[in-house]
């Protein structure tokens, strides 16, 4: 009798262990679906090449497209450089002391504030104390600091990768401290720091609340040609879908709009993901065999 | 003594609160071969990285006494440990090619110090690959991954990379301990040649290596230079007991 008692326990345990795994497949297989088959009406090339027409009841999602790319580049090219140069700084160079301590525990905070906060500090930061106005460089800014947690985190996981021997050889052989760093250890480590980035821009490209104080706008069909982009208002997607599901009066019209602009914005994301992974499995096997 | 190149006077080594070397005194004589011998954790290792000063990446340690290299205190704040590193080289116990070609590998050295001359490089390449009996299993695939190489043929890279630059003093850390028979019997025959050009200071657990390979002899025992001198004489006739009993094998 007990022993059968046992077997039914271990079954039903591991059934819920089961259906815990079973249920994140299942929400996100949910989740696009719903969206795929609402949206797949309005998915065209027009869709995605064209403005939106007759107060946004029709055509595309172009404006949003091309306002959330150049936002994110921004936050790129403003958060790669900069996690990077953190996370060298605290792994490579610092004495493990008490300011390092107080800095890991400061990215630590940074990461769990929540991203309203950011878009308020951006809005009175970038936009008013520094005068960059609402465009996309202001929010392009606040979701760059959004993501140098994950940035700097990351940054410093690959770094741990590459092994103590490559620094000590190459110290060993009369490298400098910046030497061993920029020939024997960056280019070991860059392909980590990238999928780390990828994974940060991932989620802030789909962030609302940071840039809906700092430069997003209802409707800015056109953006002009750079440098000039940089300072003006924009559309993204995130809040594009925010305004179509929420703010528009005729509901009915819009709301494949809605879905099509959901499923937009997800594969801009799922494509993001799959070249941090695509990445990372590069890194990995090149180092497998070492 | 003109023939001493380096020498260690009252050198302790302590890492944080440990004191792992006690006032070591030593002399290393040009173109020989010093072997340091001991147990396991008695200092030997970290009596070796102390002469290039490997140890100071290594955070919370400190020294005391000195390290003369040719009149020169190592230690001294105006000395530059990049120009010390490439007159005192190193191997390391576990070979450590980078993941780059064998070319690449061994010119590291003569690169980060600004050699861009293409012929200099392969001329060079050439002699650290022939000095470190290497050249003729790689001449035709210098362009390869030095990761694909055996490990023997890994640590004869690493001995050509250390050669390259051609320091004074070579430290080589049980260079041999993680290789086969046959490839720790290449490496012995490459100490044998290179002796003539360099000073070589090598750390072993091999008994029979310190006596095959080695003019000298020291041996550390809990941080501390117990006994040392020609290595016939540590071995045929040590004056301390301690050491007779490890040569020969009754501890560590």
């Amino acid at each position: 009798m007990k022993i059968k008692r046992r077997t039914i326990e271990e079954k039903a345990g591991f059934a819920l262990l089961r259906a815990a795994a079973f249920l994140i497949i299942g929400v996100i297989l949910f989740l696009l679906f719903d969206i795929l088959s609402k949206g797949a009406d309005v998915l065209s090339w027009e869709f995605i090449s064209q403005k939106p027409a007759k107060g946004m009841t029709a055509g595309g999602i172009w404006p949003a497209i091309a306002g959330t790319f150049w936002v994110s580049l921004i936050t790129v090219v403003f958060a790669v450089p900069v996690g990077m140069a953190a996370a060298v700084y605290l792994n490579e160079y610092a004495t493990q002391g008490r300011l390092v301590r107080i800095v890991r525990l400061a990215i630590r905070n940074l990461s769990g504030v929540p991203s309203i906060v950011y878009g308020l500090f951006g809005f009175g930061f970038f936009v008013l104390s520094l005068n960059l106005g609402l465009s996309t460089l202001s929010a392009g800014l606040t979701l760059g600091l959004l993501t140098l947690p994950w940035t700097i985190t990351a940054s410093e996981e690959a770094l741990k990768t590459v092994p103590r021997s490559y620094r000590e050889g190459a110290l060993a052989l009369g490298a400098t401290p910046w030497q061993t760093i920029r020939t024997n250890v960056l280019p070991y480590a860059v392909p980590g720091m990238l999928t780390g980035a990828i994974l940060g821009l991932a989620r802030a490209a789909g962030e609302t609340a940071p840039i809906l104080f700092t430069g997003v706008a209802f409707f800015w069909p056109l953006l002009p040609a750079f440098p000039k982009v940089l300072f003006s208002q924009f559309m993204a997607l995130p809040y594009h879908l925010f305004i179509m599901s929420t703010q528009h009066h005729e509901i009915a019209k819009v709301r494949p709009l809605a879905y099509g602009t959901a499923a937009v914005l997800i594969a801009l994301v799922v494509l993001m993901n799959f070249m941090a992974v695509f990445i990372r499995y590069r890194f990995r096997k090149k180092f497998k065999r070492v | 003594m003109d023939n001493i190149l380096l020498i260690t006077r009252d050198f302790s080594f302590y890492y944080g609160p440990v004191q792992a070397l006690k006032a070591v005194n030593l002399d290393i004589e040009k173109f020989k071969i010093t072997a340091l011998i001991g147990p396991s954790g008695c200092g030997k290792s970290t009596f070796l990285r102390s002469l290039n000063r490997m140890n100071d990446i290594i955070p919370g340690t400190r020294v005391e006494g000195k390290v003369m290299l040719e009149g020169m205190d190592i230690y001294a704040k105006d000395v530059d440990v990049v120009d010390l590193r490439r007159r005192v080289g190193m191997v390391f116990q576990k070979s450590n090619p980078f993941p780059k070609t064998i070319f690449d590998n061994v010119a590291y050295g003569l690169r980060i110090q600004g050699e861009r001359n293409r012929s200099v490089l392969i001329q060079r390449v050439e002699e650290s690959l022939k000095d470190a009996a290497l050249w003729d299993e790689v001449k035709d695939r210098l362009d390869q991954s030095a990761l694909d190489l055996s490990g023997g043929q890994q640590q004869r890279l690493c001995i050509a990379r250390a050669l390259a630059v051609r320091p004074e003093i070579l430290l080589m850390d049980e260079p041999a301990s993680a290789l086969d028979p046959i490839a720790t019997q290449k490496v012995e025959e490459l100490l044998f040649q290179l002796k003539q050009d360099y000073t070589i200071v090598i750390v072993t657990h091999n008994m029979q290596q310190a006596a095959r390979v080695s003019d000298y002899t020291a041996f550390f025992y809990m941080g501390e230079l117990v006994e040392f001198g020609q290595t016939q004489q540590v071995f045929t006739d040590p004056k301390l007991k301690r050491t007779e009993e490890y040569i020969t094998g009754r501890f560590g």
